[in-house]
């Protein structure tokens, strides 16, 4: 549309969007990741059968905002339950939305069985290494020499243990389709990170099997970092970590 | 001399102030206001220069920003 000379090239909300409120912190990186989500959907033309399946996290409240379907299950538990609403709805867009927290720290198994069994769903897990939701405590994802509200002289890995590589782990099974982990901490790595969601959505509605898309996200609340500072510390601790890229596509 | 090829319209009330746009916009032309929203926080302001890149609305947490390019750019 052009107004006295002027063309409307992005809105603020995506399609499919109904409110920009939400209660997340500021410098939060999981807003971002939301849009992105919808802005695929929309874009696939997915929205008539979509289905959300969400975990627990500060990510739930996506619920609130967006002009399609879900349900919210048990911590961890969204790839069991995903699953189920697939084979009883073969037709619809089946996805679930989690946390690190929620994927590797409470339902490892869930998403490990899932991809194995090849489920023709997609999960996004939105990585920013603490569970947010309950006041930052550490999780399995949580980068060596990470400060957290349980580890606060920052993760050590005698006493905690390694982190976990979940998008690794998924895309190591013969029933995951396509596996990538992008970020949401520069513009750039943010317009990568939308087409992996929609590689993976569009293979597995086409019925390829299992996707996975991991979402390296900010916390700064839960990293005791100034806002503007999340971006960086991304950058300097979750990528060494956790490298941007497609790990697998297709099997 | 600047050449403006868009305009951003933000909406300062609800912003958090997390100044991720500042650092975001390659020709720099965001800065942080001194004033303050009704939640108590500081919100940007755009000075003249903006390219309707749209790298402040994608990383903006807060939906804050729309990017509007001019049909033909302006000489500032």
């Amino acid at each position: 549309m052009t107004d006295g000379g002027r063309k409307k090239v992005a809105s603020a909300l995506a399609p499919l969007q109904l409110s920009g409120e939400h209660h997340l912190c500021p410098g939060c990186g999981h807003p971002v990741a939301w849009r992105l989500l919808l802005e695929v959907i929309a874009e696939l033309q997915l929205a008539g059968r979509a289905i959300g399946v969400v975990g627990h996290g500060c990510y739930t409240n996506i619920v609130q905002l967006a002009d399609i379907d879900f349900l919210q299950c048990l911590h961890g538990r969204a790839p069991a339950v995903a699953t189920g609403v697939k084979r009883v709805q073969p037709e619809a867009a089946v996805f679930t939305l989690q946390g690190d927290g929620d994927v590797a720290s409470e339902g490892l198994a869930e998403v490990l069985h899932a991809a194995a069994r090849g489920e023709r769903i997609t999960t996004i897990m939105l990585n920013n290494g603490v569970f947010g939701d309950t006041g930052g405590q550490m999780t399995a994802a949580s980068v060596i020499g990470q400060r957290t509200k349980t580890s606060l002289d920052g993760r050590d890995a005698e006493t905690h243990g390694y982190p976990v590589p979940v998008a690794d782990l998924v895309a190591s099974l013969a029933g995951s389709a396509y596996v990538a982990r992008g970020s949401v901490n520069h513009a750039g790595s943010i317009a990568q990170t939308k087409r992996y969601m929609k590689r993976a959505f569009e293979l597995a509605v086409g019925g390829v099997g299992f996707t996975f898309v991991e979402v390296l996200t900010m916390c700064p609340t839960g990293w005791f970092l100034p806002t503007a500072d999340g971006p960086g510390y991304l950058d300097g601790t979750f990528e060494q970590t956790y490298p941007l890229g497609v790990l697998k596509d297709c099997r | 001399m600047t050449l403006i090829r868009g305009t951003v319209s933000i909406d300062v009330e609800r912003c958090k102030g997390c100044e991720l746009c500042i650092a975001a916009c390659p020709p720099g032309v965001l800065s942080m206001s001194s004033e303050t929203n009704e939640n108590g926080y500081r919100f940007p302001l755009l000075e003249s220069g903006c390219t309707a890149c749209r790298a402040c609305r994608d990383v903006c947490p807060d939906y804050c920003f729309e990017v509007f390019r001019f049909d033909r750019p302006v000489v500032a």
